[in-house]
């Protein structure tokens, strides 16, 4: 007896039951994508990639990790010099870590350049921008974890930063910690979001991303939406199969991956300090604040941001609120770009400027983050602030003066 | 009221909204436990009991440390140039009176934001994002400045206090740093976490 989707046999036995056919062919071999996907299209299928090195190593350090104050950091030493395989499979979580952060940023920035946030993927970047602030939440709790210096103390200015909304602050952070002071509290319950409740909440994510990028099709380097000009079948003309013709793709990117993976794991995983921080060494005293302070090298823009703002009538929460405005505005930008080119091939000059711009100042502030501050250091912190800033404020304005060139029916492709 | 095929459209909607608003609530009393077992636990609570210091051993220039609440509590005998210096720092002072309640008991609420004007008994948390800040007692070292009296530097944020702990101007910590309740057990036994019998 032959279903809706054609299958007989076991297959067909299934299909009956269970859309597995329907899916397949929905999200893979029936899923048409553009053909003209570049080098920038890499990036998020490596972050899904990442995020299940994630989860696996993951699994595999809580077997041998305790979270509690008094053992997590002996625990993970065990893990690193007792456990067989145990340091390759937390340099793999170590590294993965800042990985999934790179791999994130590159997606993003792709977004930007080909304008994939605008109509009609609105909802696409917003559920990126959430899976973006869910990393970083998962990212912060985990770095608890070993409980050493940079540990401690890096949790200990963060969940600070809502002491300082008015009223409410100095009782909510208690309330994050559980305890008046960073403790065996303030660990297990990150060890227990960190291990639970984010991953859940990350998975659900991107499963919702993905579900919206496949209910109106992936966006690509010329900008041009490929369901317009469809054949008499209905398939798109410039589209072709994500499967195989992108996975076969994508596995050239995993392998390229893995390759540079793999040199930082096995040579530099520690990666001079910016991956794992030399103060975690030392394990957690809440009584001695390490001489320098600075969080990983991905949340090290934000964190520039925030210590560029000044004190102001009595309190600090300006910082806090700029540094979380840097992130908030991310939702707004599919309403901010007024364009109707969404390529950055076809888009004029000042675009390309505000941009650079962009790029630039969140690069330096990035790189201003992790080092100490001096008063030269703030004042261009400050002035990269309001870069970063004015990006999002000139957006709104560009297509009064901006020369596009004109967008072309179809994809370009040699 | 309106009927289709003998459905009640509106008795529907009336059980339909009904039951909404009899399941939110239960949804809102179940979640209170759940937010509430975040709050700092009994044992937690009872964790912060006072602490004592002996500050017999204490030289003049000499800070000591104890743990009380699991912060760093410090105490910090000055000598008497250290108290000359503290009135000339005025100017360049945030909150120089220590007119921020909040920040030290009533009885510490003085120049020398102290019980005995050469002790001194402080939280030695920064009031900006909670990093100890460093104690720089010496006078005009190269990083700090040839004006620099002595005092507390925050590595984290490069904030700066007086040896009373009062905030400088133009510092990221928008207040002075706090001056825990304690009291004088006798000349040289400090009991913190309590006021002053008298107080």
């Amino acid at each position: 007896m032959a279903n809706t989707q054609g299958t007989t046999g076991v297959l067909g036995w299934i299909d009956e039951r269970f859309p597995l056919t329907k899916m397949i062919r929905e999200h893979l071999t029936e899923y048409y994508a553009p053909k003209n996907f570049n080098f920038w299209y890499f990036f998020g299928s490596l972050a899904l990639l990442v995020l299940v090195n994630q989860i696996l190593t993951g699994i595999w350090l809580t077997m041998s990790y305790k979270p509690s104050a008094a053992d997590a950091f002996a625990s993970v030493e065990y893990i690193m010099r007792d456990v067989d395989w145990g340091w390759l499979i937390r340099y793999m979580h170590s590294t993965g870590a800042s990985a999934f952060f790179l791999m994130v940023y590159l997606h993003m920035y792709r977004a930007l350049i080909y304008g994939s946030y605008k109509k009609p993927r609105e909802l696409i970047w917003i559920f990126g921008v959430v899976i973006f602030l869910c990393l970083m939440a998962e990212a912060f709790m985990g770095y608890l974890l070993p409980w050493g210096q940079m540990s401690y103390w890096g949790a200990q200015v963060i969940i600070n930063l809502f002491s300082a909304i008015p009223i409410v602050g100095p009782d909510l952070s208690v309330w994050i910690r559980g305890d008046y002071v960073i403790s065996d509290a303030t660990l297990n319950r990150f060890f227990s979001l960190h291990v639970i409740a984010l991953p859940l909440v990350l998975l659900g994510l991107v499963v919702a991303h993905i579900l919206a990028l496949h209910e109106v099709g992936s966006n690509n380097p010329d900008g041009v939406e490929i369901k317009k000009l469809k054949d008499e079948k209905g398939i798109p003309l410039d589209g072709i199969p994500f499967h195989p013709y992108y996975t076969v793709k994508d596995l050239v990117g995993v392998m390229v991956f893995f390759l540079f993976f793999a040199v930082v794991i096995f040579f530099m995983p520690e990666m001079g300090g910016y991956f794992l921080e030399h103060p975690n060494f030392d394990p957690a005293d809440s009584l001695k604040t390490p001489p320098h302070i600075a969080p990983v090298w991905y949340f090290t823009p934000f964190y520039a941001m925030l210590r560029a703002v000044p004190s102001f009538a009595g309190t600090q929460v300006w910082g806090v609120l700029v540094m979380g405005a840097a992130i908030v505005i991310l939702f707004f930008l599919p309403w901010l770009d007024r364009s109707p080119v969404k390529s950055i091939r076809y888009r004029g000059f000042s675009f390309k400027l505000i941009l650079a711009a962009f790029v630039v100042s969140f690069l330096v502030l990035g790189y201003l983050g992790a080092l100490p501050t001096t008063p030269a250091r703030t004042s261009l912190a400050q002035i990269c602030t309001i870069i970063y800033f004015a990006f999002f404020f000139l957006l709104p304005f560009l297509p009064a003066f901006e020369k596009t060139k004109p967008v072309p029916e179809r994809v370009t492709w040699k | 009221m309106s009927t289709v095929d003998d459905v009640d459209l509106g008795r529907r909607r009336f059980l339909t909204a009904t039951a909404t608003v009899v399941g939110g609530v239960g949804v809102a009393f179940v979640a209170v436990p759940f937010l509430k077992s975040w709050s700092p636990s009994e044992r937690a609570q009872a964790a912060g009991a006072p602490v004592e210091a002996d500050i017999s051993k204490l030289e003049e220039g000499a800070l000591m440390t104890v743990e009380w609440r699991g912060k760093p509590v410090w105490l910090l005998k000055r000598s008497q140039k250290m108290l000359d210096d503290l009135a000339s720092l005025k100017n360049n002072l945030l909150d120089p009176n220590s007119e921020m309640a909040s920040q030290q008991p009533k009885y510490a609420q003085n120049a020398t934001r102290s019980i005995k004007p050469e002790v001194l008994v402080m939280v030695g948390i920064c009031t900006h994002l909670g990093c100890s800040p460093t104690f720089r007692p010496e006078i005009a070292p190269a990083d700090l400045g040839p004006n620099w009296k002595g005092g507390f530097f925050c590595p984290c944020h490069g904030s700066l206090f007086d040896l009373a702990g009062r905030v400088y101007k133009g510092v990221p910590a928008p207040s002075n740093m706090e001056v825990p309740a304690y009291r004088y057990l006798s000349d040289t036994r400090v009991l913190i976490g309590v006021n002053p019998e008298t107080a």
